[in-house]
């Protein structure tokens, strides 16, 4: 009844190739922005912020990182974990050299210092497919993580191997370190989020995006109508890289402050890759619903106890919290093994129906 | 209804429950301490008994005394599984909590309480890392929310050289001597790393250090080393599952075991156990009494397990972590009663304990009273001394039980306060903060 696109029609190219065509969907878009942009930063608590929010921006920055690569370019990695720790890492370097850079700034230089590391660790993918390139992606994220804790010019030297965030400021207003706000925090976070989310839909509804699927679908037909696989994956894994990086610097600088190579440790590179699959592999919004789930779901659970008011042995609670956890993904996966994007499109398919559904 | 539908149904409820997390209101006359533990993942085994200490603790003085001063103790555990990000939450969820907020946190993991260090200051809320977290700390000048007493790792190390030398026969007997650090390779096990070093140069013994990566259940390579270079002696700085795997790696190679000291975080039940009857003869640091023959025991056992020793035991009573919590939990409740005697007798904020731990003056006549005299050593925190460098002492696994088999061995001060304030000043000048003044 509210969502159809009967009596709707197109008449220029412009609004015939718009992101969402229907204004429905747009209307849902703008309000989502309003709420995000400006309902959440004045009514939410600090502990929401911190320890919810923020993390989830932080990962879908990384799910649709990998999900370019894994989902559109057809090429797995394990080495997100390891992209990341190269953004945190070089951010943090970068902007204790150059302390007057903009922050922003340092964040772009590192994505790339990131996307030139995944071109490196992207060679294999020329050669080998699959299980196989997984492997060779691991190597990447163990001979980083390995990297970063062995050579101390990565940490300046300092004993414990701890990289911290210093304070940096834009506009006037203190954006990292411990002094800025979360509320400042979140909104730095989503800007970025927003912006390189835009950016991803719009890449893989264009003719980058085309050669990636056309390269996952079968190379060798994609290879045969013209498309070099050379470099289709190499830039598939350079900017999957970069998103990566600017979430690595996104952890260390907007989320946790202060962080060492275990903050990148393979079960990020594996957290990440849950989150592609559950929430739907070659979908941005997949990304998205992937990262919530992943990082909200357990968050919920911790607290429902509480909220029910139910006294519990906190280490019964936590075992609890992940079986449950576990038991949705089975769950789920049975439920749509295409993942949330798909159930969101089967959502759209009936309300277009309702309320008379054949 | 099918099942497409009831879980887009569910997957909407969920979405609309996660608005409504919130934390539970406690009553307004109490205080309350929030408690970071670990009693599940991988670092179980050490974090259950040192969680089961500050439980019983703060059982005991709301059982025996009514509370701090009369004002009844409100704690709340969340759990962390040792692992950062997970700290960081628990911390956002507990600061704002109770009717004053949090007292201060005692984070048990060295990686947490780096997180937290920032956030303290910020936040008003103390961070009491009782011999971990960053050493570096203990310069009160810098960190002013930050304690560490009553000894950091650094002065660990320094005590251990100094421990080496008295058995070798002579501080002059240590040049020439090969010495091994055995280290778990994260923020909390290269802590130690650079006051070796700086000791190794001073006293020419060789110094050679080895990694091992988290957890640390697969160690072969690191002993083979060990093998290969016959080390005089060796140090480690292990936690969970790392410690137990070490000395069984060792007993294999059989190396003496008398010759091989943990320190403080390498050294309790759970650690030699699991090696059986070839980790007799271990070594490991300490600054606390082990068992449970204090006094402090008899009342934990009559006030909160109303006498039922074997209950008591069940939860760890007079394991070396388990003891450690109890001395850490009284630290935590002697400073919070050191302020509310100056600001009274009611539920007082971050910032009032703060004042309490910096004015913190444990003496020996105080532990008497708290039943805890020879449990472990009086501490008096200054301004700038946040650490006081307290002195450790060696204990020794029989097979059985540990036992004390050192003095109290003073930690050397001239090597490690210079190094401390160095690092403290790097840090001030990367953080861009304003050192306040202590005189």
């Amino acid at each position: 009844m509210f969502y159809r696109e009967a009596g709707q029609f197109k008449t220029s190219y412009q609004s015939d190739q718009a992101i969402l065509p229907i204004p429905q969907d747009r209307w849902f878009l703008f309000a989502v922005l309003l709420i995000a942009y400006v309902v959440i930063p004045t009514t939410t608590s600090e502990y929401m912020l911190q320890a919810v929010l923020i993390p989830f921006l932080v990962f879908a920055m990384a799910a649709i990182g990998l999900n370019l690569l894994l989902g559109y370019a057809g090429q797995l990695s394990l080495g997100t974990g390891g992209f990341m720790a190269v953004g945190a890492y070089m951010t943090y370097k970068m902007t204790t050299a150059w302390p007057d850079m903009n922050i922003i700034v340092v964040f772009m230089l590192s994505g790339l210092c990131a996307a030139g590391v995944g071109i490196i660790f992207g060679i294999p993918s020329l050669r080998i497919k699959g299980f196989y390139l997984a492997v060779a992606t691991l190597a990447a994220q163990f001979f980083l993580s390995w990297m970063f804790n062995k050579v101390a010019w990565f940490y300046n030297y300092n004993p414990s191997g701890t990289i911290t965030a210093p304070p940096r400021t834009m506009f006037g207003h203190i954006i990292t370190g411990p002094e800025a706000t979360a509320e400042t925090r979140y909104m730095v976070a989503l800007i970025l989020v927003t912006v390189f989310a835009l950016i991803a839909k719009n890449l893989v509804r264009g003719r980058v995006g085309r050669s990636w699927m056309a390269i996952r679908d079968m190379d060798i037909a994609a290879e045969i109508i013209g498309f070099k696989p050379y470099q289709t994956k190499l830039l598939a894994f350079a900017i999957s890289s970069f998103y990566c990086g600017i979430a690595g610097a996104m952890t260390l600088f907007l989320w946790l402050g202060s962080v060492e190579t275990e903050a990148f440790a393979i079960n990020i590179s594996f957290q990440v890759l849950f989150m592609v699959i559950i929430g739907g592999l070659g979908s941005i919004l997949g990304s998205f619903l992937g990262a919530a789930f992943i990082t909200l779901v357990p968050v919920l659970l911790t607290n429902t106890p509480h909220l029910l008011g139910v006294q519990m042995a906190t280490d019964l609670q936590k075992h609890l919290e992940v079986m449950i956890f576990g038991g949705l993904i089975i769950f789920f996966l049975i439920v749509e093994p295409h993942g949330f994007a798909r159930l969101w499109q089967i959502a759209k398919e009936k309300l277009r129906r309702w309320p008379f559904p054949y | 209804m099918n099942i497409k539908k009831l879980t887009i149904a569910g997957f909407g409820a969920v979405a609309a429950l996660s608005g409504l997390v919130t934390t539970e209101a406690l009553a307004q006359n109490e205080q309350f301490i929030p408690m970071l533990v670990y009693r599940t993942g991988p670092y179980a085994p050490s974090g259950i008994p040192v969680a089961n200490g500050f439980r019983d603790y703060y059982t005991l003085v709301n059982n025996r005394d009514g509370g701090i001063n009369g004002v009844k103790i409100a704690f709340e555990e969340c759990e962390t599984q040792y692992n950062t990000k997970l700290g960081v939450e628990c911390y956002e969820k507990l600061k704002n909590s109770g009717p004053t907020g949090a007292s201060l946190f005692n984070p048990y993991s060295t990686g947490i309480t780096y997180q937290l260090i920032p956030k303290a200051s910020v936040d008003k809320v103390p961070i009491l890392s009782m011999g971990y977290g960053q050493t570096a700390a203990a310069d009160g000048r810098v960190f002013e929310w930050v304690f560490n007493f009553p000894t950091t790792y650094w002065s660990q190390a320094s005590g251990f050289v100094r421990y080496v030398a008295q058995q070798e026969g002579g501080i002059d007997k240590l040049k020439g001597k090969k010495i091994v650090h055995v280290y778990h390779n994260s923020a909390y096990g290269k802590e130690a790393n650079p006051t070796l070093e700086a000791l190794a140069e001073k006293y020419g013994f060789e110094l050679t250090l080895l990694a091992v990566d988290h957890p640390g259940q697969e160690q072969k390579a690191t002993w083979l080393q060990i093998r290969r270079l016959r080390p005089d002696w060796i140090f480690m700085s292990g936690w969970g599952v790392m410690n137990q795997v070490a000395i069984k790696e060792a007993a294999a190679i059989q190396f003496p075991m008398d010759h091989f000291v943990g320190n403080w975080w390498s050294g309790s039940d759970a650690d030699v156990v699991p090696a059986g009857p070839a980790a007799a003869g271990y070594k490991s640091a300490t600054f606390h009494g082990a068992g449970d023959q204090y006094a402090i025991h008899k009342d934990i056992i009559k006030y909160v397990y109303n006498g039922d020793y074997a209950k008591a035991k069940e939860n760890n009573l007079g394991e070396v972590l388990y003891n450690r919590g109890v001395v850490n939990a009284m630290f935590g409740v002697e400073a919070i009663r050191t302020a509310m005697n100056k600001f009274g007798n009611k539920p007082i904020t971050g910032e009032q304990v703060r004042w309490g731990l910096e004015n913190l003056n444990v003496t020996d006549a105080r532990l008497e009273q708290l039943g805890m005299k020879g449990f472990t050593r009086p501490v008096q925190v200054s301004c700038a001394d946040h650490e006081t460098g307290g002195p450790i002492i060696i204990q020794q696994w029989n097979g059985k039980e540990f036992n004390m088999v050192s003095e109290w061995i003073p930690t050397m001060r001239d090597v490690v306060r210079p190094m401390i304030e160095q690092t403290a000043a790097e840090y001030a000048k990367e953080n861009n903060i304003q050192p306040r003044s202590c005189t």
